[in-house]
């Protein structure tokens, strides 16, 4: 932690004598986009290749250069002091800077994630924390946790939460894992998670079942890893059949992202398969679709042309274009056609034996 | 026959009501076309007229003018105007003539730049006076010390057109020189727009090398000193040019030639005419060159003008005509109006008609003018101020022709530029062709409106280039003062960062000021400070701008509205 300030320290020192030196005081960070980052087919995740912004009194930049220098300010006093703030905290206490406050949160998310990148830390090191749960769990998976008054150890068996489940804190660092699964299941919405529990599908299948409600949040995304790693667990990627579930959730899941590229490493979990929806599956199923939109088409072309990802994978090529062929798109619940459990009974078995079904 | 008797009897008896009309009595009847349309405006036209004469003879004799005005309530709408001058005085038995007879005048037959043109002005307000209060004009003039100073009372006989002298005398002049005449005529006074103290100031404006001492009927005096000891460059007397001639004042010049045949009359009579191009004239209009002017029917009069028409000729001279110059115009301007910009140019000669002109215009910027209300427009004829008909003037049409919007101020259709703006239009030439004889607007003539226009836009370049550069230094002052915003806080996070004191905060702070200031280059400072303009006079200024009687005032700009609208 004393690490972080120091580099924060540096970093103001730096802007400091520079305007001493009666010369232009500038910023550097990361540019965090898909511009800036490759594929490592070996360590499994984007890294960054180097570009960087910078912001210094130009009309475009001195606000956020001003705020940016403020906000280091405030991480800096929230180490020092121990203390924790939200996101949204952040925000509000930017309200106190007069004109250089932030209109609106995701100004004030951008910057500290700029500053994140800046000094190449995890946001929480530099005492920012989202409000956002990580993600629901159930099936058989038993976490270890600390009583935050007693520090006494507590062991949650995620097995016993009936229809309910057990919610990822937002900082999965200090936990520990004991399990017997055999695989992870990662499932896009909230309906399907529910669908599983409900029917216990963990126990058949023995295994753990993880919501991740849309785009994981990085602490969704670093429990996942570690249970990857330290349990040495396979983890089956269970999305909608569309763009958003293909690259905005299991790819974010997988290598991370272009806007996050300075965490990734952290949040990958680079043993990731994606099980599903495929466009084959769409076909193979005979799943009622919805016609691809305008904006969909252009996300899929992009994805061809501009995410090194794709670039490495000729399966998710292959799919693309799949896709765009089919010009149609199939949601997770679309197998209900064919029966409200056809998932658990016919469906998830039948994917998970033929590993020829799934994409990397 | 005896039938036809009675017809005859008809004849004879409508014979009987026929007579000569004097051109006094022609006049008597329609005095509006001489300016004296109303009583306010009959006190403005003959402080003009005499103003105009006094400026004329002074420049004439090259003495600096130093006019005195005074006008004197009399009650019951009568009022005694006296102007003096300090001119080269008149001969004794001229003083008559010039004064108590229409027509008469030095002017008509010769063409250079002067105010007065046709030798009527003075005469009508003498005999303006005689209608309305049936009073003598009361005239001194002396020529020179060693001459006596004389004095007259003069009425106008409107039958004959002929002065009648009331009473002459010798009298002791303090003055070496000059005239000085005196008239009581019915009218009214009111400051204001279109009055005698807007005429006065606004012909002190182009007429830097004038000193007018003007006392008011309620009995202020106000000095508008002269700004420079330089008279104008001398206005030459030119020989008409033939493109200018038409039929009637041919005839007249063919009756009083003394030339014997009709190549030299061509050659002697008029300008650019060598013997050469009067023998191509002569040629063009199938006349032989030898023919008698004496001679010369009126058939053949019209084959010298078709043959004229018909033949290349050099334009007429240019150097007769003195323009005030671009920087006088200036100076005029500045002290009339404190403004952000002035710009003022003076076009080269050009001719309309065989008449050789210059326009010359200027335009004072910004300032405490009014961004909401048409421009105010100044227009001068040979260093006169035309107050009265803005609507049917050459010079309005121009101005409204002109695209002003590229120029960067706003403009409807057919109407007179929005903004904070005077224009000033100036044309000088040995014969300005007004509207009507009281001089109130220019005629239409293409060439002239064309000139009028490219001085415009001379002008209008200038401003434009003006509006533009106001509007990048405010939208570089915009961004500047954006970045300044937000220095402080840089300051204060540096200073929460390393544990600065608040002197070193300050120091960052300044110093980014500074780096800002390299870094982004000097501007200019467009701020318009009222005190920059040194020229500005905020007493003269307000002079003439004043209204006494609002529903007057505002009566007389409407008829002024509607002549615009339907001579438009």
């Amino acid at each position: 932690m004393e690490n972080v300030v120091k580099k924060i320290k540096e970093i103001a020192d730096d802007v400091y004598k520079k305007i001493l030196k009666k010369k232009y005081p500038e910023l550097h960070m990361p540019l965090r986009s898909l511009q800036n980052v490759k594929y490592d087919p070996k360590e499994g995740y984007f890294e960054l290749v180097g570009k960087e912004k910078g912001r210094t009194m130009s009309v475009s930049t001195i606000k956020t250069f001003a705020q940016s220098l403020k906000m280091m300010s405030l991480s800096k006093e929230l180490v020092e002091t121990n203390d924790i703030a939200t996101k949204r905290e952040a925000y509000y206490v930017s309200k106190n800077w007069g004109d250089a406050r932030f209109v609106s949160q995701p100004e004030s998310d951008t910057v500290m994630d700029d500053i994140e990148a800046m000094l190449m830390v995890n946001r929480e090191q530099i005492g920012f924390i989202p409000e956002e749960k990580g993600g629901d769990v159930a099936g058989k998976l038993i976490v270890i946790d600390k009583d935050p008054d007693t520090g006494k150890v507590i062991k949650i068996d995620c097995t016993k939460f009936g229809s309910g489940a057990y919610s990822i804190p937002s900082s999965v660092e200090e936990l520990k894992f004991e399990t017997e699964a055999k695989f992870v299941l990662a499932i896009e919405t909230a309906g399907m998670f529910q669908r599983l529990v409900k029917h216990n599908y963990w126990k058949k299948a023995n295994c753990i079942l993880i919501s991740m409600g849309g785009v994981p949040t990085r602490a969704c995304r670093r429990f996942i890893r570690r249970l990857s790693d330290d349990m040495k667990l396979p983890v089956y990627v269970f999305t909608d059949g569309d763009y958003y579930g293909y690259f905005n959730i299991y790819r974010t899941l997988k290598v991370g992202s272009g806007n996050a590229a300075h965490i990734n490493k952290y949040f990958c979990v680079p043993r990731a398969i994606f099980l599903g929806v495929t466009p084959q599956d769409i076909i193979n199923y005979k799943l009622p679709t919805h016609p691809l939109k305008d904006v969909d088409i252009k996300r899929g072309k992009d994805a061809l042309k501009n995410d090194p990802f794709v670039h490495h994978y000729k399966e998710w090529q292959h799919a693309i274009k799949q896709m765009s062929e089919l010009r149609a798109r199939a949601e997770q619940q679309a197998l209900a056609k064919w029966g409200l459990n056809f998932v658990i009974d016919k469906y998830l078995p039948e994917k998970l034996k033929n590993p020829k079904s799934w994409l990397p | 026959m005896d039938k036809s008797e009675p017809k005859e009897a008809i004849a004879i008896s409508l014979a009987k009501k026929q007579q000569e009309i004097s051109i006094s009595q022609f006049f008597e009847k329609n005095r509006h076309l001489l300016g004296f349309d109303n009583k306010r405006k009959a006190l403005m036209t003959t402080i003009k007229e005499a103003v105009d004469n006094s400026l004329d003879a002074c420049e004439e004799a090259k003495i600096l003018p130093e006019i005195s005005v005074e006008i004197i309530d009399m009650q019951n709408e009568r009022f005694r105007v006296i102007v003096e001058d300090n001119g080269p005085g008149i001969v004794k038995n001229q003083i008559p003539k010039v004064f108590a007879k229409l027509l008469y005048g030095s002017k008509f037959f010769r063409l250079s730049q002067s105010r007065g043109q046709q030798g009527i002005g003075i005469s009508a307000s003498v005999m303006y006076a005689q209608l309305t209060t049936g009073r003598p004009a009361k005239i001194t003039s002396r020529i020179s010390k060693d001459h006596p100073a004389h004095y007259y009372e003069l009425h106008i006989d409107t039958q004959k057109n002929k002065p009648e002298i009331i009473k002459e005398d010798e009298v002791v002049w303090e003055k070496e020189h000059g005239t000085r005449i005196e008239l009581d005529l019915e009218a009214s006074y009111q400051a204001g727009n279109q009055s005698v103290d807007q005429y006065l100031k606004q012909t002190s404006i182009v007429n830097p090398h004038v000193t007018i001492i003007y006392t008011n009927p309620k009995a202020e005096q106000i000095i508008f000193q002269r700004a420079t000891d330089n008279l104008p460059k001398e206005a030459i007397e030119i020989k008409p040019h033939p493109y200018g001639v038409e039929l009637g004042r041919m005839m007249s010049m063919l009756k009083m030639t003394e030339a014997r045949t009709l190549q030299s009359f061509l050659s002697n009579e008029f300008s650019r005419v060598g013997s050469g191009t009067s023998k191509t004239i002569c040629e063009n209009a199938k006349l032989l060159p030898n023919t008698s002017p004496d001679n010369m029917t009126r058939e053949m009069i019209e084959q010298l003008i078709n043959g004229i028409k018909n033949t290349k000729l050099i334009a007429p001279p240019t150097d007769c005509i003195s323009p005030i110059g671009a920087e006088l115009l200036e100076k005029g301007l500045r002290k009339e109006v404190n403004a952000e910009f002035y710009a003022t140019t003076t076009r080269p000669p050009s001719v309309y008609r065989g008449n050789p002109f210059i326009v010359e215009a200027g335009i004072a910027f910004g300032g405490n003018q009014s961004a909401e209300e048409p421009v105010n427009l100044f227009r001068y004829a040979n260093r006169v101020p035309l107050l009265y008909q803005q609507g049917a003037c050459a010079v309005s049409k121009s101005v409204i022709n002109t695209a002003w919007r590229n120029y960067g101020l706003s403009q409807s259709r057919g109407a007179l530029p929005i903004g904070p703006c005077t224009i000033v239009v100036h044309i000088a030439s040995v014969w300005v062709p007004f509207t009507s004889e009281s001089k109130e607007a220019i005629a239409h003539y293409p060439e002239i409106i064309k000139e009028i226009k490219l001085a415009l836009q001379e002008v209008g370049r200038e401003l434009a280039s003006y509006v533009h550069k106001k509007k990048r230094v405010g939208l570089e002052l915009e961004k500047r003062g954006y970045i300044t915003k937000y220095i402080p806080y840089v300051g204060e996070a540096l200073k929460e960062l390393l544990g600065l004191k608040d002197i070193d905060e300050r120091k960052v702070e300044e110093y980014l000021k500074e780096l800002l200031e390299k870094k982004r280059g000097s501007i200019d400072d467009l701020e318009f400070d009222p005190s920059k303009n040194e020229e500005y006079d905020e007493e003269y200024a307000k002079i003439g701008k004043e209204s006494d009687d609002e529903s007057d005032d505002k009566s007389e700009k409407e008829s002024d509205d509607e002549k615009q609208t339907t001579l438009d």
